[in-house]
């Protein structure tokens, strides 16, 4: 009896909204700044995003200039000397491009792929899973049977075929991962959306006879929207890995805007004669920025949902 | 005098849908889960303008249901209700819009009632904006008006509904009906979340609206105390029927249905001390299986045979007084037997 | 662990300065502000406040239940003579849920879902008591029998999920009887039924510690319920207790501004159809309470004093008390 008495901790809850008066968006940041992995991250990825942002300043070379490339310069070291005298430091690719500038550049093409895809699919799925919870019935019906579908395939097996139909390039890259990424952000809107409804502020906007559409936009998107907000941060990441390995696999982007999976597969052929760094350095700045984009996404997740405090 | 809102043999029953993956199993032989919650069964009860009509009963009794069906946010399964002499289903759209808007819901619960995104301001004024039943340029005025009314400063109007009390928050509540100028109000469990101290606050403001506004309430509680104190008539739900309806002060002194009698005895009174407990016994059944015959049947101590088969009708039993008891009309049962409801030794 | 003989002369429990305060970000904020409390053998005392006033924290503490942010920072909690407080966390779980036992107004607080009440019963005995199990069984038959529950030997098998809410707070109120305590804490245990159902709750938990001499601390808001089951009554505000003494002279001759309005505020004192007394104004929040009397905000019989001093408890005799510089005027209780 004793045991199962002391176990739960009940009063403090309860008691929390009479104490914690703090705002809502304050105590999240305060959250996310009093765990050091989370700030770790965070500092990483802005220091990512800020080096993709002015990769136009940053770089040593434009690594879309050919003019500027020469082949003697081909396969170098890191740390080694160019004809001219300046230092790669993380050595050049097959054509004698910088891999510094190549990797700024590609940071770039995999953060637009990655946001933009992420706010697209976002954005459908949410509207799709309001308009099927709030309508129900054969919209429902309609719009949950096409999500089970499209969730029931292999993401990747799913965006291959649809790119080896349409073709490559970053546009299209971005279209194939909206396609298969945004019944995921349906399935949890409309769960969140179904949770809301049965409140009785919206039995209070219907006794108003106010419009099922403000009804939908003005009051059941912004309180249903929290879980859409941290499952997109991860979503990012795994949009970003996505495109990447679509590039590897060669139905990505074009070669002429190389992203980090491109960069990775470029190099691939000389791994194993021991010029790691065409690969690895790529590869790394993917991995970092992953894993950075996903301790955020996490932390983020603990401080929205109360439970997992 | 007609009555400004009525219910006509009103039926509400909410059954659940079977969903493909039901479907599926029913195709392989399971049966199908068609339970049916029989919230409201064939109600007729009219409120006449200006009255406060009390709707009292336990969980489950189908009194919010009776209060939304009122308010047009339930469709009845069957029956009709009737405002102002006419069909709801036979109102016009402009017709529809006025019994919308003229009957409001006042709400239990002040925390989910309320937008938490939204301002005080965009919260009272925007049903006068959507339906533009005020100039954009009068909504604001509108809105500190009404905030007025329920004694809230015109300060408030920019803050968020966190901001505020239970108390308040339930103003606020009040205040966003009282913008699109209502005739009628729907009050579900008003004060039952608030503080004790707070409740008489909300319950004066409502005697004070009637007052000023000559509003008419359907005032739905299972606080007994209160509504014998604000209610003109009362009517009391079981199972989703009216048992016993009648003046209040009436009904609660000289109960005419047994669980009324029980009910009545179970007002919990400061001024009776160290109480000796003789309860009702039993608990109330699912609404989804209700007994046969009378619905109070297996609690009531003066149950008779015939309890168990018919189901009494709600016949009238003294002036104005209707109850729906077999005690009333069976031969040799005495209604008298009533009174002693409550005092028997529970089983 | 073989009760103590019990001495007459002393209380069962008796409490004194205690301060239970919850940590925030913003700075440590009193919920118990220095609670005098005492309960004897078999008495039955309600505590009355609203939401916010510490009552439930009282309880909690008392079995020392608090978990952070909460904290509990002084005060001793004497049970026959022994400081709980001050007790090692082994000897505070022996007498939790055997001498002294709490029932929560939501029963699943305590119920485990996933195991059947009667293992949980079963359990509940033979952890405190060198009991076999056929014999904490036949204690748990015959303590769900006292609750009213029929068949109580095939309802032991039954998940708490299968009982209805009234069903579960007899389940509940069955196990915190199980190994007959000397005191019951019941935090609002009947707010959450219906009527007819609280009242079969009242009168089980009344006739049960009557038989077995259990006094009962009886926490909730509402008056009329404690009007009717207790003996003595302590009124809580703002983390204190205001008023306290017997139910008839708090109920019938209160003397604290804020019981007196609360008690003129019950719809039944006043007549049909007028206006309820009100006070107005409403509790004010941990965070911000006002300084001196917490209560002058929204009192009627406000001097400047108020804001300056913390009236002390005052009373005419031992438990009998109020902490007011200006109390309402003197009544005879009925």
């Amino acid at each position: 009896m004793s045991e199962r008495v002391d176990t739960s901790s009940r009063e403090p809850v309860a008691l929390a909204p009479a104490i914690g008066q703090t705002p809502n968006r304050a105590r999240i940041l305060a959250r996310l700044r009093s765990r050091p992995t989370a700030r770790g991250a965070a500092i990483m990825l802005a220091i990512l995003v800020a080096a993709a942002l002015f990769a136009p300043f940053l770089a040593p070379q434009d690594p879309y200039d050919l003019a500027a490339l020469s082949i003697f310069d081909n396969r170098l070291a890191p740390g080694a000397q160019s004809m001219d005298g300046a230092v790669y430091w993380l050595g050049t690719d097959s054509q004698g491009r910088d891999m510094l500038s190549a990797i700024l550049y590609g940071l770039r093409i995999s953060l637009v792929v990655g946001l933009s895809a992420t706010a697209a699919a976002a954005t459908i799925g949410t509207l799709m899973g309001l308009l099927a919870a709030y309508v129900g019935g054969l919209v429902e019906t309609a719009i949950m049977r096409v999500v089970d579908f499209i969730l029931g395939f292999p993401t990747i097996l799913v965006a291959l075929i649809l790119l080896s139909a349409i073709g490559r390039g970053v546009d299209k890259v971005i279209l194939a991962i909206v396609i298969v990424q945004w019944a995921q952000y349906a399935r949890i809107m409309r769960g969140s959306v179904l949770v809301e409804t049965r409140k009785e502020y919206v039995e209070a906007a219907r006794n108003f006879a106010i419009p099922g559409w403000r009804i939908m936009l003005v009051h059941l998107l912004p309180n249903a929207l929290a879980p859409i907000l941290v499952v997109a941060t991860v979503q990012v990441a795994s949009a970003i890995m996505l495109e990447s390995t679509l590039s590897f696999l060669g139905v990505g982007v074009p070669i002429t805007e190389p992203s980090l999976g491109l960069l990775i597969a470029s190099g691939f052929e000389y791994l194993l004669s021991g010029e790691y760094w065409i690969s690895f350095f790529p590869g790394l700045a993917l991995v970092v920025l992953v894993f950075s984009i996903n301790l955020v996404g996490d932390r983020l997740r603990e401080s929205i949902d109360p439970r997992r405090r | 005098m007609t009555p400004i809102l009525e219910a006509r043999s009103l039926v509400k029953r909410f059954s659940r849908k079977p969903d493909i993956a039901m479907r599926l199993l029913a195709l392989a032989g399971r049966p199908v889960d068609r339970r049916t919650v029989h919230a409201v069964e064939d109600v007729d009860l009219a409120v006449a303008p200006g009255e406060v009509v009390g709707l009292v009963g336990e969980s489950g009794c189908g009194k919010s249901t009776l209060g939304r069906a009122l308010a047009g946010l339930h469709p009845p399964t069957s029956g009709e209700v009737v405002y102002r002499g006419k069909p709801v289903r036979e109102l016009t759209k402009a017709e529809r819009l006025a019994y919308t808007l003229e009957v409001q819901l006042v709400f239990q619960d002040p925390y989910a009632s309320l937008n938490p995104r939204r301002t005080v301001r965009q919260i009272v004024g925007e049903a006068l904006g959507v339906h533009r039943l005020a100039p954009r340029g009068e909504i604001a005025e509108r809105v500190e008006a009404a905030l007025a009314e329920v004694g809230l400063d015109a300060s408030y109007a920019s803050r968020y509904p966190h901001e505020f009390s239970g108390g308040q928050r339930q103003r606020i509540g009040i205040a966003r009906a009282l913008a699109v100028d209502p005739r009628f109000l729907v009050c579900d469990e008003p004060v039952a979340a608030l503080d004790v101290s707070v409740q008489a606050q909300v319950v004066n403001l409502f005697m004070d609206l009637r007052e000023t506004r000559g509003l008419t309430y359907l005032f739905i509680s299972h606080d007994l105390g209160l509504v014998r104190h604000i209610c003109d008539r009362v009517a009391i739900m079981y199972l989703g029927r009216i048992v016993e309806e009648g003046p209040a002060q009436a009904l609660f002194s000289d109960p005419q249905h047994p669980y009324t009698a029980a009910l009545v005895a179970e007002i919990p009174d400061v001024r009776r001390r160290k109480r000796r407990f003789t309860p009702i016994a039993g608990e109330i059944p699912s609404p989804m299986a209700p007994p046969p015959g009378c619905a109070f049947h297996p609690r009531c101590p003066h149950a008779m045979p015939v309890c168990r088969e018919t189901r009494p009708a709600l016949a009238p039993v003294a002036a104005g007084r209707q109850a729906a008891c077999h005690l009333h009309t069976a031969p040799g049962a005495s209604p008298a037997a009533i009174s002693t409801t409550v005092g028997v030794p529970a089983p | 662990m073989t009760p103590l003989p019990a001495d007459p002369s002393r209380p069962l429990l008796e409490v004194r300065g205690l301060r239970t305060v919850f940590h925030t970000l913003a700075g440590a904020y009193p919920a118990v502000d220095g609670v005098d409390l005492s309960i004897a053998r078999g008495e039955v005392v309600g505590l009355v406040g609203e939401s916010g006033s510490g009552k439930s924290v009282t309880g909690f503490s008392l079995m020392r239940l608090v978990d952070p942010p909460g904290e509990i920072v002084a005060g001793e909690v004497l049970f026959e003579g022994r400081d709980l407080l001050s007790l090692p966390e082994s000897e505070m779980r022996a007498i939790r849920g055997d001498r002294i036992a709490m029932i929560f107004q939501d029963p699943l607080m305590t119920l485990n879902p996933v195991l059947t009440i009667g293992e949980q019963m079963i359990e509940a005995v033979t952890e405190h008591h060198g009991v076999g199990e056929r014999a904490a069984r036949a204690r748990a038959v015959e303590a769900l029998g006292q609750v009213g529950i029929a068949s109580a030997a095939e309802r032991l098998r039954q998940y708490p999920h299968e009982f209805s809410g009234g069903m579960r707070q007899r389940v509940a109120i069955a196990t915190a009887m199980l190994n007959e305590p000397d005191l019951i804490i019941a935090d609002e245990p009947t707010t959450a039924l219906d009527v007819t159902i609280q009242g079969q709750i009242l009168h089980e938990m009344q006739t049960l510690c009557e038989a077995s001499g259990t006094a009962l601390l009886w926490i909730t808001h509402d008056l009329g319920v404690v009007a009717e089951l207790a003996d003595r009554i302590c009124v809580m505000y703002s983390g204190r207790i205001v008023e306290t003494g017997s139910a008839d002279a708090v109920l019938d001759a209160p003397r604290h501004p804020y019981t007196a309005g609360l008690l003129g505020s019950v719809p039944s004192v006043n007549a049909p159809g007028t206006r309820l007394h009100q006070i107005d104004g409403a509790a004010p929040p941990l965070s911000a309470r006002p300084t001196g009397c917490p209560f002058r905000t929204r009192c009627g019989n406000v001097l400047p004093v108020c804001a300056e001093i913390d009236p002390p408890l005052v009373g005419p005799v031992p438990g009998r008390g109020w902490r007011c510089h200006n109390p309402m005027p003197e009544r005879d209780a009925a």
